[in-house]
């Protein structure tokens, strides 16, 4: 599974309140949420993001609430994959769930800039960097959780797994 | 080998010798949402194509978040909330009732329970010695669905506590300070176990607000012994049956040992716009308030109301600041009446809203306008957090945010006492 996209680029911490605010979490509609990503720290995300750009963020990304809203809000604006120094406990959790893509890389935060192209190899854990040439490499993902992506997400996981139990 | 509090809990839960590390299924002893994180819960559930709750009594729905609802958009989940409990027979905590944490702890939760919820607080009842997690929307929706969940057991880091509060600094004050020398991602996957003669000592008021934050450190649980302070808040529950006593071993293995002197703690706020961006509130009497909030799962308890009548009592409210006071649940409420804590505070000049989450997540009640500062006692101050990204949040005790409602600026709550 491959990916290549523009990066918007930002620091540490950035929260689910940031991501998708609490004002918007009645919206059932995936791309409804879309239209509000980020809008509290980044008014110029939604305006310019294309399908199959790629966050790069520092350290924490996804901290704070539960809300699945935000793995969504990312996903349904055309993010492929999401690359941080590392991620909030929940937020990863939900974003395997949901089946957006995550990738844990040290040196990415000071590696790739925002605007550069970028393309993600998820099975290897490469990290191309186009605009400046350099190769990095990201944790690959627990098995325990390729099965759950492989699957398209826990809800299918699980259907598919009381079908078996019947 | 020596046990964690979390693998001594996981280990009963899942029958199995579990350690740090170890991908467990667990079975799980209650399964909650609110109504935020609720609505896309129930949808996952049903494209789930099960229909039916693996343990209706066991699982729950708190309309708190906005509560009572402001808008059409809300009332209508509230509505789709409530249709859902009716056809599957869960418990339902409607408008009025107060917090899920709050009601888990004073209703539900028990010592060595795993406890899921679709809302990063669900730490809470740590406090109480759950094993208590947040999860989003499809995990709980599976959880309802299965009555299990799949798990790390998490490596802890024991926070050691010795000595004394001072006057005016207590639990809220310990663990700012905690999340500001960790960082917000200091225990990101970790569990944060307390012990130590401060924490043999503390009222579970008290762990409830310790155990709240440990998510604002990126902790999966933040965990309290079982002794017999949990023994006495059972039985005043009506739960005493339910309690069990839970200590780690003596032996067991801690990835980080971190002690805390509480005698040398002073009254701590975040500063905006993240938990760990602490500091003491002595430094930052040049911040001028607009609204000072009590309340939540982290401090709206009758400990918290009585603390802050106490400091109200006989003053008034700074001209131009607004003060709103949020018990956490009805219950809290009556008792706050009946004590004479509620007239106290709107005699002062207060507000008192009806249990629920309030101004905290600001979808009612409370909401910022640009550039406002608000010193508030809930758990989190991100930009954006109180419904207005030009709002600026405060973090701190009740002790704190009362003084600083009676001045007009941030203050150390020992200048009024």
């Amino acid at each position: 599974m491959t990916f290549k996209g523009r990066v918007f680029k930002y620091g540490a911490n950035v929260d689910t309140d940031a991501i998708i605010p609490a004002r918007y979490l009645n919206m059932h509609d995936p791309q409804e949420l879309a239209d509000h990503c980020m809008e509290d720290i980044d008014v110029n995300f939604v305006k310019n993001v294309k399908k199959g750009d790629i966050i790069v963020a520092g350290a924490n990304f996804g901290c704070g609430s539960s809300r699945e809203h935000a793995p969504l809000a990312i996903k349904a604006a055309g993010i492929s994959c999401v690359i941080a120094k590392s991620f909030a406990r929940i937020f990863f959790r939900n974003a395997i769930n949901i089946g957006l893509p995550l990738l844990e890389c040290e040196e990415a935060e000071t590696q790739i800039s925002d605007g550069d192209i970028v393309e993600v190899d998820l099975v290897t854990g490469t990290i191309n960097n186009l605009t400046t040439g350099k190769s990095l490499k990201a944790k690959p993902y627990p098995d325990f959780m390729m099965e759950i992506v492989n699957a398209g997400g826990l809800v299918e996981y699980t259907r598919k797994k009381l079908a078996g139990m019947r | 080998m020596g046990k964690t509090l979390s693998e001594k809990i996981l280990s009963a839960k899942s029958g199995l010798d579990v350690k740090a590390g170890e991908i467990i299924i667990s079975p799980v002893d209650l399964v909650f949402v609110q109504d935020t994180t609720g609505p896309l819960t129930v949808r996952q559930f049903k494209a789930g194509r099960n229909q039916t709750l693996a343990n209706p009594a066991r699982s729950a729905i708190f309309i708190d978040h906005s509560s009572p609802s402001p808008n059409r958009a809300l009332s209508n989940d509230h509505l789709f909330l409530r249709q859902f409990a009716a056809e599957t027979g869960c418990l339902l905590f409607d408008t009025g009732n107060g917090v899920c944490h709050q009601l888990v702890a004073e209703k539900l939760a028990n010592p060595g329970e795993v406890v899921v919820g679709a809302d990063s607080h669900t730490v809470t009842a740590g406090g109480l010695c759950a094993f208590a997690t947040g999860m989003g929307s499809s995990d709980i929706a599976v959880a309802w669905s299965l009555g299990k969940t799949w798990l790390r057991v998490p490596e802890a880091f024991s926070i050691r506590v010795t000595g004394m509060f001072s006057r005016g600094v207590g639990a809220k004050d310990l663990i700012l300070h905690l999340i500001g020398m960790i960082g917000a991602d200091g225990a990101t996957y970790k569990a944060l176990e307390f012990c130590g003669d401060t924490i043999d000592r503390m009222p579970m008021t008290q762990r409830l607000t310790i155990a709240n934050m440990a998510v604002e450190a990126g902790a999966k649980v933040g965990l309290f012994p079982s002794d017999k302070i949990t023994q006495e808040y059972l039985k005043r529950q009506g739960r005493r049956d339910k309690y069990k006593p839970l200590q780690p071993d003596t032996d067991a293995i801690y990835e980080r040992t971190i002690d805390i002197d509480a005698s040398k703690l002073e009254p701590t706020v975040a500063k905006p716009h993240t938990v760990d961006n602490t500091s003491l509130a002595n430094n930052l009497k040049d911040v001028r308030i607009n609204q000072a909030f009590i309340g939540t799962c982290t401090n709206g308890r009758l400990e918290d109301i009585a603390e802050a009548a106490a400091i109200l009592k006989g003053k008034k409210v700074s001209e131009g600041v607004r003060l709103l006071v949020c018990p956490a649940s009805r219950s809290i409420m009556l008792q706050a009446n009946r004590a004479g804590y509620t007239n106290v505070i709107i005699e002062a000049g207060g507000l008192i809203l009806p249990p629920g989450c309030a101004a905290c997540l600001g979808l009612h009640q409370g909401v910022l306008g640009d550039g406002e500062v608000c010193i508030s006692t809930a758990n989190r101050n991100f930009k954006g957090r109180m419904g207005n990204p030009e709002g600026l949040i405060y973090l701190a005790s009740t002790a704190t945010a009362a003084a600083s409602a009676i001045t007009g600026h941030i203050t150390d709550p020992r200048e009024v006492l």
